[in-house]
């Protein structure tokens, strides 16, 4: 069943979000606005030290201070908290370290839990945390990961600081090296970034005695569900997990966090309910990291500028411990370095590292923003070696649009694309030639302010993702979805999802989906998700898949629907199954005036007084969707800066976007999806940055020192799209949510960099602080005067 | 305890209250009102912004004796009448929103950003808007519903 | 997170106010309390008792005193920024006040709590240095007139003694003939300052006949650029006032942290003096 955008559609159609309403007026369910008769509130005491032996927790200073219920230690866990999962052993020589969710006799980064007070408010329990004693016997911070390879290195883990090494080889990369006219060598670093959601965690847990329930600001409320169970060895039929409204993710509540396993364990311990809710200052310290790669990347071309070969060794920093998909992220990036391009070798090396920092996992576009990042920059420096237009070398290297389906030089097939066409519309758009000839005048000028002009033409590999394919990545769990339609008695709509959204709107645009399918009103439509006792079966939210797969899910389970109907139309209007045509949400009977609504069906299937011999008295199915590919989002994004030389503040001047994310369900939210993924790109190239000092303290604790664009800090973004329908789902989507971050990190610094070309200058690290980019600037003056 | 007097949206409250308690935890955990939500602890991000004597201010970073007997606005008395304001709907109609968790602060420095310009330039909103994060929307569409919302309540104002 | 807990006082006057602040030495004066919540919060400080000054009449409104502005302590940023007896006698004020943080925290932030909390990354300490304004402080032993270049004593750190509280400071008017600017250098809009530069320039025929310059963030106070103010005098606009700028990171000792180095922010000075005194001076 292939849905046509047209008119009388509503897929395709800029829908107004059915969400808005409780979020606009103040009645939103964050995890923190619950509260249970008899709540308790939770604070944690986190180590300051980087990497410490605990030598004495003495919990007793905070029993019995006003309001105080309890004050635990890692003692107090140690035969109940297992270990925190890690779900992707990417490598046969992969070491998990024992993860205790709170630190029982060793630290291993600042912000560590050791120890926790339970009181009636939240205040008490703040209190009562400064009378917990705690004695560190201090052993040495691990934060550099090239002095953590080596030999004499102090250790994280008693197994040593690799965490994990792995070598992809594809074509003869030595051949393509060997007497290369062009080898293009360097070296990027992927800063350490926070994620900042904008909502802190929080986590409530609650007992009856038998069963429990745990709300948390989680992306993934049934992968959570699952692994609570396995941590705790509670059976998961007594846990019910529910993520209600969730304050946005990015990949950083797709974890099992300490505190999920520890409110758990405490709600059992106290069978009373435990509620605690994170600080940002807290949030900053433990919420998973993202990014933390030292990239190095080497291209040999021809003369022409076609590429020969590519090859990448990562240093890829795991922090601590390994959480949930930790050593997967860097190697969601190995099939995504050769991007767009068609080359004859190519060879990929990651070395995972542990240091004494929090652990690094998913963060929006998790590995692919990081590959994408590397190849886009090299292919600006090829060019500029080859004195040639940035957009001409890519044009040159490009898979062509008629050559789709394309297996690439790393294995995968890009089902569809249309490089050409976005890079055209995107040109033009953005006034490409104009800025090209102001860009020329300025140069020749002198002027204190250059422009810089930024191309990034990346794909993406979305949808995360065919089971099969995750099986042969070693990843623990399958990438299928589930989705669940009914019809109710009045003909009304319930679909369940196993998507978990906070933020993308899959409510307005699964009805989108629903309305079509079944030919009822958009209006008609409810969704439900994100609680394991109403979405009982999900793979959640993350990676650009809910659409791709959990939308296309919940089209099959209509599909299905639809096919009882047609069964109970058939029957009640006394005619072949076959003779029946849908159409406007009713079965006709070909030829005649006589029909049968979804309505009415809802209801004779409610009623159930006329009902075919063996036919459920329901009009109700589920379905699950595994594709068979990935799919495959691309675009060109086209970045005009302002560099001020004298001060090296960079300003954005203009910004253009140009996204095929196959068939679109409801541009707006594409349109959403797109500007907050590319403000979040432009976050790693110019401001964010989490910096630890030389003892392994966190210096970005906060938002003052962190720091986030405003409104203020950013420019409007053009968009514009071209649209390749994917061809791994009938729906022809692609994904949309990671499409911004991955392209704009890239157009950014490459438009930096070539604004300052004409200082000799190949390379500005991120963030490309106004402090850095001086520095280059007068290094590169200081060079020329000598 | 001190005991303090406090309206909030329209509500009167007596309430003991610890020096230290702060504002938008009197709000939350003692009048229940969780709309305003708290989103750092260095009053930048903004989410947790309501109008105090008809001006915009961080809740976390003002003590609840400071409020004594004052007057509080917050995102749930904003609508009159069960209808959004106009704000509210300006937000809904340019999907200026998306994880929700900003909203209620960023409506309420929207509407106060035009007690002193009722028809702001895209660079007023921009700067008007710059004690508000937010980490979904790259900030383009709630610019246009700021431009839209002035519109509507210049409108309202207008007509009779 | 959350405060420690305190007592709280709200006295009915002044002198009320410098009593308690005078018997309890961990007192603290709470004004708008835009810096010290957040530091409350953190739990980077724990005052005994915070004492409210933030509805005292004495405090209050911005006054036209003929020769000078007199601004209130508790007047807030949002009031200075907008106030037409600041725009027109002092308005390099209103230029830096608009500068603070942002709208939210203008509101709530008062001019004499962010002076007295002398964090020489504020905006406003180096503006009232260059305007050479005066600080009023108030005790129980009366009323105390204090220079700006002897208020700020090191980081944090004003030479308010024990049981005085800020009353207000006198913006002397500087008179016809004189332009302003206050540039500031951050990295996004509601961050601190990494370096910010106040100029006042006075030009007669042509010349300069006067320059004060404060800068914000190069050391543990505000600073004057008394070198350049001196090469900058009877200068005619052009290139050799680049020159002069080029001693405006003399004798200053900025900081190191996360935002910058003490090299970049010398350099820093330099050039945004060198911009600050062209547009103050109303060069093109």
């Amino acid at each position: 069943m292939t849905i046509q955008q047209e008119a009388g559609r509503e897929v395709g159609r800029p829908r107004k979000r059915k969400e808005d309403a409780r979020l606009l007026t103040g009645r939103s369910r964050w995890t923190d606005n619950l509260s249970r008769p008899g709540m308790l509130h939770v604070m944690f005491l986190r180590s300051p030290m980087a990497h410490a032996r605990i030598t004495r927790v003495d919990v007793s200073g905070a029993r019995g201070l006003p309001g105080v219920v309890a004050a635990f230690s890692g003692q107090d866990f140690a035969a109940e908290q297992g270990s925190l999962p890690c779900a992707w052993p990417v490598s046969e020589d992969i070491v998990i370290p024992d993860h205790p969710p709170m630190a029982v006799s060793e630290v291993r980064y600042v912000g560590e839990a050791v120890a926790c007070v339970v009181a009636t408010d939240r205040y008490r329990a703040a209190d009562a945390l400064e009378a917990i004693e705690v004695d560190y016997e201090p052993l040495p911070a691990v934060l550099d990961m090239k002095q953590a390879l080596t030999a004499d290195s102090p250790k994280v883990h008693e197994a040593g600081n690799k965490a994990f090494s792995v070598k992809i080889n594809s074509g003869d990369i030595e051949a393509a090296f060997r007497d290369a006219p062009i080898i293009i060598d360097r070296t990027y670093r992927q800063q350490r970034l926070i994620p900042c959601a904008m909502e802190p965690r929080a986590v409530l847990a609650d007992t009856d005695g038998d069963t429990f329930t745990v709300w948390s600001a989680t992306q993934i409320p049934h992968i959570l569900r699952v692994m609570l169970a396995v941590v705790t060895g509670i059976p998961e039929h007594q846990i019910r997990v529910i993520a209600p409204d969730v304050g946005g993710g990015f990949g950083s509540k797709l974890q099992v966090t300490a505190e999920e396993v520890l409110c758990l364990l405490m709600a059992r311990k106290l069978g009373k309910p435990v509620k605690w809710a994170e600080s940002r200052s807290e949030g900053n310290l433990t919420v998973h990291h993202g990014r933390d790669q030292i990239q190095h990347i080497r291209l040999a071309a021809d003369a022409d500028g076609r590429i020969r070969g590519l090859q990448v060794d990562l240093l890829a920093d795991m922090g601590a411990y390994l959480m949930l998909v930790t050593p997967g992220i860097p190697m969601l990036g190995a099939s995504m370095f050769n991007a767009i391009y068609k080359m004859d070798a190519y060879e990929f090396g990651c070395t995972g590292v542990f240091t004494t920092k929090m652990p690094t996992d998913a963060y929006r576009g998790a590995g692919r923003p990081e590959a994408t990042f590397a190849i886009e920059r090299v292919m600006d420096e090829l060019a500029a070696e080859l004195h040639m237009d940035p957009l001409e070398v890519r044009r040159r290297n490009w898979i062509k649009h008629e050559e789709f389906p394309y297996t690439t030089i790393s294995g995968l097939t890009y089902d569809s694309g249309n490089y050409e066409a976005a890079t055209d519309k995107a040109t033009a758009m953005f006034g490409y030639d104009k800025l090209r000839a102001e860009q020329a005048d300025r140069r020749d000028r002198g002027d204190p302010v250059q422009l810089g002009i930024g191309v990034s033409t990346y794909t993406e590999m979305c949808g995360l993702a065919p089971s099969r394919m995750l099986g042969e990545a070693n990843y623990a769990a399958g990438g299928w979805e589930h989705g669940a339609v009914r019809m109710l008695p009045s003909g009304k709509v319930e679909v369940i999802t196993g998507t978990s959204p906070h933020g993308q709107g899959h409510v307005t645009a699964w009805s989108q989906i629903v309305a079509d399918a079944l030919g009822v009103p958009f209006e008609d439509v409810t969704v439900l998700h994100g609680d394991t006792a109403i979405a009982h079966k999900g793979m959640d939210t993350y990676g650009s898949r809910s659409l791709v797969i959990g939308g296309i899910a919940v089209l099959k389970a209509c599909e299905k629907v639809r096919d009882k109907a047609r069964k109970l139309a058939a029957h009640v209007l006394e005619c072949s199954p076959d003779d029946l045509e849908f159409e406007a949400g009713a079965f006709k009977v070909r030829g005649t005036e006589s029909q049968k609504t979804m309505q009415e069906l809802a209801w004779a299937a409610f009623t159930a007084h006329d009902l075919p011999d063996g036919v459920e008295a329901r009009l109700d199915s589920d379905a699950t969707f595994d594709p068979e590919n990935y799919s495959f989002p691309h675009g060109t994004h086209l970045c005009a800066v302002e560099v001020d030389t004298e001060t090296g503040m960079v300003k954005i001047r203009s910004y253009v976007a140009v996204d095929d994310v196959g068939k679109v369900v409801n541009p707006l939210i594409v349109e959403g999806q797109v500007h907050g993924g590319i403000a979040q790109g432009i976050g790693q190239a110019l401001f964010e940055e989490a910096v630890y000092d030389a003892e392994g303290n966190l210096l970005t604790t906060t938002l003052a020192d962190y720091l986030l664009p405003s409104a203020a800090d950013l420019p409007p973004f053009s968009l514009d799209r071209t649209e390749s329908p994917a061809t791994s789902n009938p729906l022809g989507v692609k994904g949309v949510g990671e499409a911004g971050t991955i392209a704009s990190t890239p157009a950014v610094v490459n438009a930096v960099v070539d604004a300052l070309r004409p200082f000799g200058i190949h390379d500005i690290e991120m963030p490309c602080t106004p402090e850095r980019v001086w520095r280059a600037v007068s290094e590169a003056q200081e060079g020329v005067r000598r | 305890m001190p005991r303090i007097t406090v309206t909030v949206d329209g509500i009167k409250y007596e309430e003991d209250v610890e020096p230290r308690l702060l504002l938008v935890h009197l709000l939350r955990e003692r009048l229940g009102k969780t709309g305003t939500p708290v989103g750092c602890d260095t009053s930048n991000c903004g989410a947790c912004t309501v109008m105090l004597d008809g001006k915009s201010v961080k809740s976390c970073s003002v003590l609840a004796v400071q409020a004594d007997g004052c007057d509080v606005l917050t995102i749930e008395g904003l609508g009159v009448n069960g209808s959004m304001h106009p704000m509210q709907q300006a937000f809904h109609e340019e999907h200026a929103l998306q994880c929700g968790f900003c909203t209620p602060g960023m409506v309420m420095a929207a509407i106060d950003l035009l007690r002193e310009d009722p028809d702001p330039s895209e660079e007023t909103i921009r700067h008007g808007l710059e004690g508000n994060l937010c980490r979904c929307t790259g900030y383009c569409n709630i610019v246009r519903a700021v431009r839209r919302g002035a519109q509507e309540m210049g409108q309202a104002v207008r007509t009779p | 997170m959350i405060p420690a807990q305190f007592d709280y006082v709200r006295p009915e006057s002044l002198s009320e106010a410098s009593q308690v602040l005078a018997s309890d030495e961990d007192a603290k004066v709470l004004a708008g309390g835009q810096s010290l919540l957040p530091l409350l919060r953190l739990r980077l400080a724990y005052p005994s008792t915070l004492v409210d000054v933030g509805r005292l009449p004495e405090l209050k409104g911005v006054h036209d005193r003929g020769d000078h502005v007199f601004i209130g302590a508790m007047a807030t940023h949002d009031e200075v920024m907008r106030s037409d007896v600041v725009r027109a006698g002092c308005p390099l004020v209103a230029m830096a006040a608009a500068h603070v943080a942002d709208p939210a925290i203008r509101h709530r932030g008062t001019f004499g709590g962010s002076l007295a909390h002398a964090d020489p990354a504020g905006d406003l300490p180096a503006v009232v240095l260059a305007l050479d304004g005066v600080f009023v402080a108030r005790s129980a032993q009366g009323e105390r007139e204090i220079p700006a270049a002897e208020f700020f004593v090191d980081y944090w750190e004003s030479s308010l003694g024990p049981g005085e509280i800020l009353a207000g400071v006198k913006i002397p008017k500087l008179g016809e003939g004189w332009g302003f600017q206050y540039e500031k250098f951050h990295r996004t809009a509601q961050a601190w300052a990494i370096v910010g530069v106040a100029a006042a320039v006075k030009r007669s025929n042509g010349a300069i006949t006067e320059a004060r310059i404060g800068l914000t963030n190069m050391g543990p106070t505000p600073l004057r650029a008394r070198a350049t103010e001196t090469a900058l005098q009877g200068m005619e606009l052009g290139d050799q006032l680049r020159q002069a700028c080029e001693e405006a990171a003399a004798d200053t000792s900025p900081p190191a942290d996360l935002h910058a180095q003490p090299d970049y922010r010398r350099h820093l000075a330099r050039v945004l003096t060198h911009r600050a005194v062209r547009t103050a001076a109303g060069a093109p």
